[in-house]
């Protein structure tokens, strides 16, 4: 069971390289997994072409939330929104490299979840530059 | 581990009562089950009482002329007065069945709190309440302005008493709280604390879930108003919990839910309430699990509170006594003395989800979250803690192993 805390988790965790706050932004979103008190924002900056130049994550959660946040956001540095809408949770599985019960889903997807919401509701109004 | 165990009870003998103690989590991994304050395990003699019920005696009670329907109420009625003296209540037309300790305390703030509160009036309740002692009231409180006031918890995790004194000058009509926090594992000094609120006039209530199970209460002694409790974190089933109360609030309240076995005549638009406790019991209750709840009082008694308290004690002192070994360790709450078999933690640095799951890995089960007391854990400004709640079954040798399972976090995370 100590791999599901593979080496990448553990150094996401401790290391992360998408931890921070980007201001201003174009899409920022947050939301929390109730269950277990994670609590996780996404700030993403991007360009005409809506494609994400930067991403940033903050807030607080255990180490598979918070290591699947950094992967995601650097699977989607160069993305066009329309590719980050179509990520999945098979996608998030396939970075973490584990797999994971129900509970632990959650803490898995949140970020997903929050990025995916930031996505659809803002979609770029003040991005227009 | 034989050595170590000194209290004359017999733990290995009490952990072949409950046949899932016996099982592996995984292969070649045994189950360290360290979350009875979540729930209980269930003894043989509980499954065996529920699956009789069923096998022999299954049938709608208190309406039947049959001689199952008879057998049903009597198992039923014979479950009400094992618990009733459990609790050392005077009758059992103080005792209700409910589904849980949460309903019986929305029970409580419908049925009581409609008819005896009015606007502006105090509700006392304390800032270690679980959500089922909060929420209840705050969706009251919401309905009939009502005003809610927190006696609050030090940082060493213990009620402020001075606080509450003053407190007691807003003139509180209610006062609700935990008799042992489900967080902090704090006893609080029930018996001083509603002395001073009846002294006072106000009504009172307790959570007894976490404290029913572990130590002898007697709520005649507590002079507690309400007390309410559940039979799942006692070694009894999911389903069923109970609710005591002082005679004649009881009879001045009006029922709870309505329908069948509440009533004593119904016309068309007007019935007639059924007299204690029937009253507060609409429709076909939980009757297996009533019997349940009686046979895992049995098994309790069988035992001794008294012992059981004694042996969750001294596995206390001594998992408290390691953990304060391991740097970057906390444990919430006051120390051994003041506190039952519930200790939350965290690690520096470290989730307590990650907490849970690496511990998982070896068998351990341990909770991890805010244990439904999100106020606390914003109060003590941390977002989750991992709780180890220990049982009559526990042992010291899983104390040990529970602790050699932090290490590995450590390990892991270092």
């Amino acid at each position: 069971m100590e791999d599901f805390y593979r080496e990448i988790i553990i150094d996401r965790y401790k290391t992360p390289h998408f931890r921070g706050e980007l201001e201003p932004n174009d899409i920022t979103y947050e939301d929390d997994n109730p269950a277990c008190g994670d609590h996780i924002r996404i700030d993403v900056r991007i360009d005409e072409n809506q494609v994400v130049t930067e991403a940033a994550f903050s807030g607080e959660g255990c180490a598979i939330s918070l290591a699947s946040a950094d992967l995601l956001l650097e699977s989607i540095i160069g993305k066009s929104l329309e590719v980050v809408k179509e990520l999945a949770k098979e996608d998030i599985l396939d970075m973490l490299g584990i797999e994971l019960g129900p509970v632990r889903l959650k803490c898995a997807l949140l970020p997903l979840k929050v990025l995916k919401a930031g996505v659809y509701g803002i979609g770029g109004d003040d991005s227009k530059e | 581990m034989t050595a170590k165990t000194t209290t004359g009870f017999d733990v290995q003998q009490v952990r072949k009562d409950f046949p899932v103690l016996s099982r592996e989590v995984r292969p070649g991994v045994p189950l360290i089950y360290l979350d009875s304050a979540a729930t209980s395990q269930k003894p043989e003699v509980v499954l065996q009482a529920m699956s009789a019920y069923y096998r022999e005696n299954n049938a709608n009670i208190h309406r039947g002329i049959h001689q199952l329907a008879e057998e049903a109420t009597h198992a039923y009625e014979t479950a009400r007065e094992k618990i009733v003296r459990f609790i050392h209540a005077p009758s059992t037309e103080q005792l209700i069945f409910t589904r849980n300790t949460t309903e019986a305390i929305n029970l409580v703030a419908f049925s009581w709190g409609r008819n005896n509160l009015s606007a502006g009036d105090h509700i006392l309740l304390t800032e270690m309440e679980h959500h089922s002692n909060l929420v209840p009231w705050q969706l009251l409180a919401a309905e009939m302005d009502l005003v809610l006031d927190f006696i609050p918890v030090t940082p060493e995790g213990v009620l402020d008493l001075d606080e509450y004194q003053k407190l007691l000058k807003n003139n509180p009509k209610l006062l609700a709280l935990t008799h042992m926090s489900n967080v902090l594992g704090t006893i609080n000094p029930l018996k001083e604390i509603i002395r001073d609120a009846k002294s006072i006039g106000a009504v009172t209530l307790v959570d007894g879930a976490q404290s029913v199970p572990h130590f002898p209460v007697n709520v005649v002694d507590l002079e507690a108003d309400f007390y309410a409790f559940s039979a799942h974190k006692m070694c009894g089933p999911t389903g069923i919990g109970a609710l005591y109360g002082q005679k004649d609030l009881l009879e001045k309240m009006p029922p709870f839910l309505g329908g069948g076995e509440m009533i004593k005549r119904v016309e068309l638009r007007s019935f007639k309430a059924n007299d204690l406790p029937h009253k507060f019991e609409a429709g076909t209750p939980a009757i297996a699990e009533a019997v349940g709840f009686g046979a895992a009082v049995d098994y309790l008694l069988e035992l001794g509170m008294d012992k059981i308290e004694e042996h969750e004690r001294l596995l206390t002192n001594y998992a408290m006594e390691k953990l304060a070994e391991i740097p970057d360790l906390t444990v919430l709450g006051p120390p051994a003395e003041k506190k039952g078999g519930v200790i939350s933690f965290y690690l520096n640095d470290i989730h307590a989800h990650d907490v849970a799951q690496i511990m998982d890995g070896s068998g351990i089960a341990i909770r991890a979250g805010h244990h439904c007391a999100q106020p606390l854990h914003i109060k003590f400004n941390i977002p989750a803690t991992g709780r180890a709640s220990m049982y009559l079954y526990n042992t010291l040798d899983e104390v040990d192993r529970f602790v050699d399972g932090i290490q590995k976090v450590k390990d892991i995370f270092k």
